[in-house]
């Protein structure tokens, strides 16, 4: 097959069993065992999701700029039709990634249709609160969980670490593969929550009880809420899976020569991030079995006694904690949050070093910074649950403990600050996104302080101050550094580079719209405007002054998707058309890029085992004849 | 090229890939339970009554269980010393055993529960139930996975001991590592629910 | 082991020595512990008296059916950092229980 993304065995190297029979597509493209495809799996499928979790903020802020009015299906799944016709066009109609993405966008516009129709959901195209709420809910669910951890471990991860370390592949390929299988399903009962009578979950991404427990009140197993907590098993198996795989990877099948303080920065922060995923998330599987049974089984777990629902008495024992929901909750979801921020961090300053030509400055102290960074990160959890009653011991705790973590944070910032001082700086579009990722990040983690002091907090929890605060980190943080990361790598994978023109088309739309949809939240958050209101804050007295914001905020978005279907059609027809690149693109020292030979990478990836004389980032080395010298060049030359 | 260190130890871990792999897995393990187990204790302080757990589960049926499970460690870690020392026939019989004892414990477990459930004690009837109910079942599941993967290892998958010895070894090591675990999560879980 | 079978089959032989003797040490503290439940200590007593008998069992089961007594260095780290995470996760939220505040009305 003359596709570029075929994985088809080469000449077995020496050594090597003589095992390659052809396998079928099946074995090849669906069922793969390769850590490149499952990577790629991994990437097309959270990019739907990603795009589909967008969709739904699309629809969210017609609301929020004009409440009651009805809606205009009409341009809101017109451009998917478009773009999904487009990219079928290029693929030629005959079966192959092309086709299925544009099925799939397709597929999303129907979604769209269906979601801004029907009576449960948006009678005479005005949508009901209860909808609303659903669409916040699974917006940040489906951002979170299916979009950004996938595509940023499983994607990038899956794909960069076993060639940045010189190995085969995964130390556990059929669990690799196992671990896509697992999220992939857990997508599909969460998408399919929308189809259920009552609708898809409505509590937050946060699914706190008792609200989450007795909405709606049913023991049914097809009610939205059910379904998010059963399709939150299957991706918690999935991650659980994919951390022991990097892990073991990482420790075991580090190629000759590669020692821990040889790693690319990249491989380190996905090695930290995978501690993370492996024991932060068991405690979140604990609280999902027991709301599970509250709902399912009629526990009461987190049902205190006395509970009146709409008036009447709840039927159960009664003698449960709504806190210790939160408790469990937030000890994943704090070190969540660090999973969604590192792995861009690691894409960050690997495009970084690659484009200043110079090494990165500190990056021991970046390494140890990862390190404490992660270890800090599981005892911070609480600073979410400051205002729960609880006393000044608790505060005082969590409180000096945030403050904490934000050090090595800012060392990681620092030294890839100080690191473009005296480079040779190469504005390409990777570089772009990745510069900017900086200051944007900075926003964040500084929009993070009053939060994380219990004082503060007090006057700006669960306003949109905090949705602001994190969205900068996620948004202009993570998924620019992701989105950096595409383009880097882009070459490696398709043997062609995405257009640089169009890139920087997306590049300047998409972040001039970020901060006009993000900062003007800062600013109603300080005012007072909750979150979660499916009016906006209309009916805040205390608000008038800011809400004019919410149409800025909104027109913004909606420019904002239109910026990325240019990213989408530059992505798809240059994996076609795009303009051939030689093996090293980039000129870079890291190993993916020795891995021989050119796309298609064959199973196995190198030809020759590959082995490792110098640290990751030895650009400019004086008295070398090129400025970069990857790291499997011996010393003597 | 091969995945390297899939049956040989790495030099400075001093260990092979699946062994690596099923200690992360077990880390995991030990924060699952350990929220459960906190949960129980966060939920049994804030209650302001909590029954002592002889005075509704069954102390001598579960004691036999805590001891039929010790047994089946050691019969399992008995398996895995026969194939170190290339007794295969030994290592079936210990397997066996195994197997055997696990599902005894679960036929002990379905007694208890069905017991409970004819007396009217659900999950649902109170927060000691509850948790109860929540930490001896997911045990349960537990033990009933690390049944079916020491079947297919005395079964179907016992081919490999002929094409690769050494590695199916590992194999029965690593399950062993597992089978224990899931013994230790028992041994706390008897005195706190039975004893306590 | 790079050791030729027969040492090997004689250095499991010892283990086997072992195995057994673990087990009996088990079985004896199973009897132990059931036993002191009957005396109906107070409950702190018995949390404490019940947890340690059960950190022993545990630990000889870890030690030696799962022979953590000789892996290196990389296994207890993993499990050390586990330990912290499982105590921090298992005192904190206590700790919040207790302390709460309580607010009084002054007009």
């Amino acid at each position: 097959m003359s596709t570029p993304l075929t994985s088809q065995a080469v000449e077995p190297a020496p050594g090597v069993r003589a095992h390659h029979e052809e396998l079928s597509w099946w074995r090849k493209y669906v069922f793969s065992t390769d850590h490149k495809i499952i990577a790629l799996q991994y990437a097309f499928t959270s990019m739907v999701f990603l795009l589909f979790g967008f969709m739904l903020m699309v629809l969210m802020r017609w609301q929020l700029a004009y409440p009651e009015r009805s809606i205009p299906a009409l341009p809101f799944v017109i451009p998917l039709g478009i773009i999904g016709l487009v990219v079928i066009f290029i693929a030629g109609v005959k079966p192959s990634i092309n086709s299925l993405m544009g099925l799939l966008l397709l597929g999303l516009g129907a979604m769209v249709m269906f979601l801004t129709s029907g009576e449960e959901r948006m009678p005479e195209g005005i949508m009901l609160p209860e909808f609303y709420n659903s669409l916040g809910a699974m917006h940040g669910t489906i951002m979170v969980f299916l979009g950004v951890v996938p595509l940023a471990v499983g994607a990038f991860g899956n794909f960069v670490i076993p060639l940045q370390i010189g190995a085969p592949d995964m130390a556990f390929p059929k669990i690799n593969a196992a671990s896509y299988w697992a999220y992939f399903v857990g997508g599909v009962v969460m998408l399919a929550s929308f189809f259920v009578p009552a609708g898809a979950a409505q509590s937050g991404w946060t699914s706190y009880p008792p609200l989450a427990a007795v909405t709606p009140l049913s023991r049914d197993v097809l009610t939205g809420q059910t379904m998010w907590i059963l399709g939150m098993v299957f991706l918690i198996t999935s991650s659980l899976l994919g951390s022991i795989n990097f892990i073991t990877t990482i420790i075991q099948l580090r190629t000759k020569g590669l020692t821990f303080m040889r790693l690319p920065f990249f491989v380190w922060a996905q090695f930290v991030t995978s501690f993370l995923l492996l024991l932060a998330f068991p405690p979140l599987e604990a609280a999902a079995i027991f709301q599970l049974m509250d709902r399912v089984v009629g526990t009461s777990f987190f049902l205190p006694s006395g509970l009146v629902l709409s008036g009447t008495p709840l039927n159960v024992s009664g003698g449960g904690n709504p806190l210790l929901w939160q408790h469990l909750f937030w000890f994943l979801a704090h070190p969540e949050v660090y999973v969604l921020i590192l792995p861009a961090l690691g894409i960050v300053a690997e495009i970084i070093a690659n484009n200043i030509r110079k090494p990165l400055w500190g990056y021991k102290a970046m390494v140890y910074s990862l390190i404490f960074l992660g270890f800090m990160s599981f005892i911070v959890w609480a600073h979410h649950m400051f205002l729960t009653g609880m006393g000044t011991v608790m505060s005082a705790f969590f409180q000096t403990t945030t403050m904490i973590i934000s050090i090595p944070s800012v060392v990681i910032l620092s030294c890839l600050f100080i690191s473009l001082h005296g480079g040779s700086i190469r504005f390409n579009t990777p570089m772009l996104f990745a510069l900017v990722f900086l200051p944007m990040f900075g926003i964040g983690g500084l929009t993070g302080l009053p939060l994380g002091l219990a004082t503060s907090d007090i006057h700006l929890h669960d306003t949109y101050y905090v949705i602001g605060h994190f969205h900068y980190v996620v948004a202009p943080g993570t998924l620019f550094g992701l989105f950096a990361g595409i383009y880097y790598w882009f070459p490696k994978v398709s043997g062609r580079r995405m257009n640089e023109l169009w890139g920087k088309i997306h590049f300047w739309g998409t972040f001039v719209c970020m901060n006009v949809i993000f900062f003007p939240m800062l600013i109603q958050g300080m005012a007072g405007v909750s979150r979660r209101f499916y009016d906006g804050g209309q009916q805040y007295a205390h608000a008038q002054s800011v809400l004019y914001l919410n149409e800025v905020m909104s027109i913004a978005a909606w420019v904002m998707a239109v910026f990325q279907l240019i990213f989408i059609i530059n992505f798809f027809v240059c994996i076609r058309k795009g303009k051939k690149v030689t093996e090293n693109h980039w000129q870079a020292t890291t190993l993916e890029w020795a891995a021989a030979p050119t796309p298609p990478i064959a199973h196995g990836n190198f030809l020759t085992r590959p082995v490792v004389y110098r640290g990751p980032y030895e650009y400019s080395v004086p008295g070398h004849a090129k400025d970069y010298t990857p790291q499997n060049q011996a010393r003597d030359v | 090229m091969e995945i390297p260190y899939t049956s040989a130890v790495h030099p400075e871990t001093g260990l092979y890939n699946a062994k690596g792999g099923i200690w992360l897995f077990l880390a995991s393990e030990v924060m699952l339970f350990g929220a459960l187990f906190t949960s129980y204790i966060l939920l049994r302080v804030g209650a302001t009554e909590w029954p002592h757990g002889s005075a509704i589960l069954n102390v001598p049926l579960a004691t036999l269980n805590t001891v039929v499970l010790i047994t089946s460690s050691v019969t399992m870690v008995m398996s895995w010393a026969s194939l170190m020392m290339k007794n295969f026939g030994r290592y079936r019989l210990y397997m066996g055993l195994t197997i055997l004892l696990g599902l005894t414990f679960l036929v002990v477990k379905s007694f208890e529960y069905g017991a409970k459930f004819e007396h009217g004690l659900f999950p649902s009837t109170s927060t000691f139930l509850a948790i109860y109910f929540t930490m001896t079942g997911l045990h349960g599941l537990h033990v009933i996975g690390g049944i079916i993967v020491n079947s297919y290892l005395w079964g179907p998958g016992r081919k490999l001991w002929k094409t690769d010895p050494q590695r199916f070894t590992n194999r029965i090591e690593v399950a062993g590592l597992y089978w224990h675990f899931v013994d230790i999560v028992w041994i706390f879980l008897f005195p706190v629910f039975y004893l306590l | 082991m790079k050791i030729t079978d027969t040492a090997r089959a004689e250095e499991v032989k010892r283990h086997v020595r072992v195995y057994i003797s673990v087990f009996v040490a088990l079985m004896a503290l199973t009897i132990i512990t059931v036993t002191i439940s009957y005396l109906h200590l107070s409950v702190t007593a018995a949390v404490i008296v019940a947890l340690i008998i059960a950190t022993i069992k545990g630990s000889l089961v870890a030690s030696y059916f799962m022979h953590l007594i000789s892996e290196r260095k990389i296994i207890f780290a993993v499990l050390a950092l586990t330990v912290i995470f499982f105590i921090g996760m298992m005192f904190l939220p206590l700790l919040g229980h207790s302390d709460t505040v309580t607010y009084k009305y002054v007009p």
